[in-house]
């Protein structure tokens, strides 16, 4: 196979089934309560939290390229 | 004075059979035991005839040979090789070489001393 | 309020500079230096998603529904975590047929179906004008905000600034997105523009948030303070809106839309599979990409809530606080430089979703129309790529035209702000027959004609056809009661499902009956051999790596195939096929020969140019085709895969034949130099025989000359002969028996042995001979040691050979022989030392080979040069080694060493025998 080497698909498919478990119900409504987090609301807080999570975890794999190459 | 014959082998009893045989022809007989020995001697001596063994330690005669036809004071002598190996690539060396003749051991006392006597005539 | 003058300079004056950037990445693509050539940009050109939807409408939703503006963000980062596997493959696939658009994409995978390719137009054209109507608005209602101008839509058209805005973009989409015809080859300066355009929304939207957050308010905090003492602020945090819990069921809709639509929208595959200049970078961009969705989404809850909190400000007005906030503050710099943003997001969706659609209209609208009436019909003709080029333009400005004139109709209505999410949905459509088909052999054209009728059947009655209502188009009666008054076929409660808002309501029918019928009908009916051969080459694009079978069959001629491809791209490119073919084969051009790869080479360039379905219905025009059926595409695959076994098998065997080519080399060369050996070995056993020989002829043949010869003489004479024969026969005998255990031949009678006895009875054996020398023989042996399995005769003559040697060199009188036995881990290790001169450096090596005698023959003891030779065979023999220590002047020490469990060895079938005599 050629186009280079990238991330790993098991990684990739992972994070992205953590992905969706973390912006869905029910884990997301555990962020949805009042009070704040160092003065900020914690429900956009948590959300743009776990979302430059993922990205960094996107980029580590990326970037890494360490994994194989796998077509499918 | 008789013709001197210079007799070069490392075989000490190859040694006592031919000098038995040259003394017994008359000649003078001298004796070395390797190749440099053998060069050393007829450089000092001048023999008219060397049996010149073909496998000896430190020069073989066959370099012996080479030295004394580049010698021109001893360019004339003349040289019959013995050799104990009988392929004929060895027997070409030794003409190469420059050897007047060349016989393989082992010899005919007869023939090798009537070889000797056509050669010093 | 801005001065209309201004507005304007800055509108068309951003234009012109999109102009210059695109003209001047368009001439360094052509100079081969590209600008887009890396993943930031190519990320950048990804921005596209971003439309005045995002710009303007996120506020706007953020103010009414609070952080449900969200999901349509995280669907995008959720696809991009698999844009590696999924998107690089839809990359390849486009890259290696010349796909150049999603219906294209869609109709060449399931057996490059001219209907398929329309009904994918045709969902394309209904769901995105809308959309670019939208657009329309938007540039319009941000003129009005900028200027405090009366409402657009009470203008006439012609002096509507909205309509030259959509001429001037369409100019733009024409002059940069259909230069060439060929679309596979990419338009830099159009995704040049469109990157710098996303930069520039990206920097107007942060501008304005950290204006509105740190400028009127102070901070993050200070806004969320005040937010908290208005209940209906505080509200916009939290999940549950309007009371009725969290709507999961819709959050989730939503986040799996978006994450679909990220892929399928037309502008999105055009700058991301399109455009894509080297898949590897969509290694970087898939990460850098929802960065830059995070960064223009983290100001959208602030820029909300601090305009709603701020005095005379409505949810009503908050799509345009981008604009209204800075202009109302004392920020009219600002507030332009919003607007140009604004412009940004506009004109980047519009050029690029115009020249995607236009392509698909073009190519499976158009083009298959006119192929039918045969207006191109014709197999040669004139040159068509100008009429090409002048339908894809008029496609340009239709497409925008009929926005705008979708935009003029329907003004403010329902329809047309919630046109951004029933767009997703329409576009969601394709995602069973596409995602389907790159992953699922299986997939069948009847099954993707099914699951798309069926799901955009059912997106317009359930989503499309109520937001008509609700604009008051058409009847809303049906709505609330159904048409004809069934309940159950209630648009938005269709078959009774209630409790689902209408969007999710609407996926949820479409998506699963489309899902439904695509798998069904793909399993009911086999597919042709033409979907077939397709399938297998757009599922399996990356296992091919460029040798991809070809499925075609039939007669071409080669000035058929040259006369259609000019007419469709052109005499220049048409010519570089051939001769590039020609030039691969390494056969003159003249001599080229129509073969089925090459055919399906020039289907592949056309398809560039008018798509694929198009372009097999003008191949199968001028050649003379053979039907394939599924056997026969079986066949030809198992053909590829065997052709690629064989070039495989084929490159093993040229690998193991330079293998045991060199190896013979070697082999050659080893028996060279043993033959050479041979040749040496018989050469010196030859002079070893000759040499007494010769002393026993000559002194026998003086003897015989001579019977008056001196008895002292004579005796001596016959002292010489008896010596050499003796000579002679120890040589005979050493000979034959190298040669035996050389051979393998050599007897071996194993016993136990003690090898300290042994030692003793050598001793014993070469006493005299030591007497005779003068010297002296030491023996250091332990009390007792392990006893051998080996053949103790052998060992006793290793034995003598190593002391004999020895007291052959020690010097006359003083000569000291010294012997030890040690056991040393496993072995027994005897070393024989002498006092004698030792052995020089140079001759070391050679002590242990054959007739190699050390010192010169008149002083050196008599010998044979075997005795060496044979002790070390023996003892390797034994699986020990023998081996030499020694430094000049200090003597010689002859050593070796048994193991005491003689396991292996040289000379397999002796060992076999030991290895039965121990058990």
């Amino acid at each position: 196979m050629t186009g280079g080497r990238g991330p790993g698909a098991r990684v990739l498919v992972a994070l992205c089934a953590a992905g969706f478990a973390l912006f869905n119900f029910p884990l997301l409504v555990v962020w949805d309560r009042p009070g704040t987090i160092l003065g900020l609301p914690p429900l956009p807080v948590a959300l743009f939290a776990i979302w430059a999570g993922l990205i960094a975890a996107l980029a580590l794999a990326s970037e890494r390229g360490g994994g194989r190459d796998d077509g499918e | 004075m008789g013709t001197k014959v210079l007799i070069a082998d490392d075989e000490p009893n190859i040694v006592v059979s031919l000098s038995f045989l040259m003394k017994r022809e008359g000649y003078d007989v001298l004796v070395a035991r390797d190749g440099v020995e053998a060069l050393e001697t007829i450089r000092a001596e001048r023999p008219r005839l060397v049996l010149l063994d073909a496998m000896m330690p430190r020069l073989t005669g066959f370099d012996v040979c080479e030295a004394v036809r580049a010698d021109e004071n001893v360019r004339d002598t003349r040289i019959l090789m013995l050799t104990a190996k009988g392929r004929d690539s060895d027997i070409a060396r030794g003409l190469g070489a420059g050897a007047d003749a060349y016989v393989t051991k082992p010899f005919s006392t007869r023939d090798l001393a009537a070889r000797v006597r056509d050669m010093l005539a | 309020m801005i001065p209309p003058a201004v507005v304007l300079a800055a509108s068309f004056g951003y234009l012109l500079l999109l102009f210059l950037i695109a003209a001047h990445a368009d001439r360094r693509a052509a100079q081969g230096r590209s600008l887009i050539d890396n993943p930031g940009v190519y990320a950048l050109s990804w921005g596209v998603y971003c439309t005045a939807w995002t710009y303007f409408g996120s506020v706007g939703r953020a103010a009414s529904g609070g952080v449900w503006f969200l999901p349509i963000y995280l669907g995008p980062m959720l696809a991009m975590l698999l844009a590696w596997i999924v998107l690089r493959k839809m990359v390849r696939i486009a890259r290696t047929y010349r796909v150049t658009s999603i219906a294209d994409f869609i109709a060449s995978r399931y057996g490059k179906s001219p209907a398929l390719a329309a009904l994918v137009t045709l969902i394309t054209v209904v769901g995105i004008v809308p959309y670019i109507a939208l657009q329309l608005k938007a540039v319009a209602a941000g003129y009005q905000v900028m200027t405090g101008a009366e409402a657009a839509g009470a203008a006439a058209w012609w002096t509507d600034k909205t309509l030259f805005v959509a001429l001037t973009l369409a100019a733009f989409a024409i002059a940069f997105g259909t230069r060439h015809l060929d679309l596979a080859e990419r338009h830099e300066g159009m995704v040049a523009a469109i990157a710098f355009e996303s930069a520039v929304k990206l920097g107007a939207f942060l501008a304005v948030g950290a204006f509105v957050t740190w400028g009127l308010f102070d901070g993050f905090g200070d806004i969320w303070h005040r937010a908290r003492a208005v209940p209906e602020l505080g509200a916009l945090l939290r999940l549950d809106r309007g009371g009725g819990g969290f709507g999961h069921a819709q959050w989730f809709a939503l986040t799996l839309l978006s994450m679909l639509s990220v892929l399928l929208l037309p502008r999105q595959f055009q700058v991301m599979v399109v455009e894509c200049v080297d898949e590897r970078h969509i290694r970087r961009a898939a990460w850098l990409f929802p960065l830059y969705l995070l960064l223009i989404n983290i100001f959208v809850l602030p820029i909300a809530i601090g305009g709603l909190l701020l005095p005379g400000n409505g949810s009503a007005d908050a799509e345009t606080f981008v604009l209204s906030l800075p202009l109302g503050h004392g920020a009219p710099a600002l507030a332009l430089l919003a607007y140009v943003g604004g412009l940004s997001a506009i004109t980047g969706m519009l050029v690029v979703e115009t020249v995607a659609v236009s392509t698909m209209v073009c190519n499976d609208l158009v083009m298959p129309a006119l192929l039918r009436l045969g207006v191109l019909g014709a197999p040669r003709g004139s040159d068509l790529t100008r009429v090409l080029l002048s339908i894809r333009r008029g496609a340009i400005v239709g497409v925008l035209m009929l926005g705008y004139l979708y935009y003029r109709v329907a003004g403010e209505a329902y329809a047309l702000v919630s046109i951004g999410l029933i767009s997703f949905a329409a576009v969601a459509q394709f995602a069973p027959a596409l995602l389907g088909g790159i992953y699922w052999r299986d997939g069948t054209r009847a099954g993707a004609f099914g699951g798309l009728i069926a799901g955009f059947a059912l997106w317009t009655y359930t989503l499309m056809l109520p937001s008509l209502a609700k604009s008051g188009w058409i009847g809303g009666d049906f709505l609330a009661r159904g048409p004809f008054g069934i309940a159950l076929l209630a648009p938005e409660r269709l078959f009774g499902l209630t409790g689902l808002d209408n969007l999710t309501h609407s996926l949820f029918w479409s998506l699963g009956v489309n899902v439904a019928l695509y798998v069904g009908l793909s399993l009911a009916r086999a597919p042709s051999a033409r979907e077939a051969s397709q399938a297998l080459l757009f599922v399996d694009v990356f296992r091919r790596g460029g040798a991809e079978p070809v499925f075609w069959r039939g007669r071409a001629r080669l000035d058929d195939l040259r006369a259609l491809a000019t007419r469709f791209i052109g005499p220049e490119r048409a010519g570089a096929i051939f001769a590039d073919y020609a030039a691969e084969l390494g056969v003159p051009p003249a001599e080229l020969r129509p073969d089925a790869r090459l055919v399906d080479r020039v289907e592949r360039r056309i398809a560039g140019a008018v798509g694929t379905a198009s372009a097999r219905v003008m191949v199968a025009s001028v050649t003379r085709e053979e039907p394939l059926s599924v056997e026969d595409v079986l066949e030809i695959l198992d053909q590829a895969s065997q052709l690629r076994a064989y070039a495989h098998a084929l490159e093993e065997k040229s690998r193991s034949l330079e293998t045991a080519t060199a190896e013979l080399r070697a082999a050659n060369e080893q028996l060279l130099s043993l033959d050479h050996l041979k040749d040496d070995f018989m050469s010196s056993v030859t002079h070893e025989l000759r040499t007494p020989l010769t002393s026993i002829r000559a002194l026998s043949e003086l003897m015989l000359d001579d019977p008056e010869m001196e008895a002292e003489q004579r005796g001596e004479f016959l002292g010489i002969i008896v010596s050499e024969s003796e000579r002679l026969t120890r040589l005979v005998n050493q000979v034959l028996d190298l040669a035996k255990i050389e051979a393998g031949h050599g007897e071996w009678h194993n016993a136990s042995v003690d090898l300290r006895a042994l030692i003793l009875d050598a001793a014993r054996g070469v006493a005299e001979l030591f007497r005779e020398r003068g010297a002296e023989l030491v023996l250091d042996l332990p009390a007792s040691v392990p006893p051998l399995w080996a053949d103790p005769d052998r060992l006793t003559q290793v034995m003598l050979n190593l002391l004999s040697n020895a007291a052959k060199f020690v010097p006359a009188e003083k000569g000291r022989v010294e012997v030890t036995l040690a056991e040393e881990g496993g072995n027994l290790v005897v070393s024989v030392r002498d006092n004698g001169p030792g052995v020089p450096p140079a001759e070391r090596a050679s002590v242990f080979e054959k007739f190699r005698q050390g010192g010169d023959a008149a002083s050196r003891p008599p010998g044979t040069g075997l005795g060496l030779p044979i002790s070390r065979r023996i003892v390797d023999h034994f699986g020990g080694t023998m081996w030499l220590d020694s430094e000049p002047g200090q003597g010689a020490c002859f050593a070796f060493r048994l193991p005491l469990a003689p396991a292996t060895g040289p000379g397999g079938k002796e060992n076999g025998h030991e290895g039965a005599d121990r058990r």
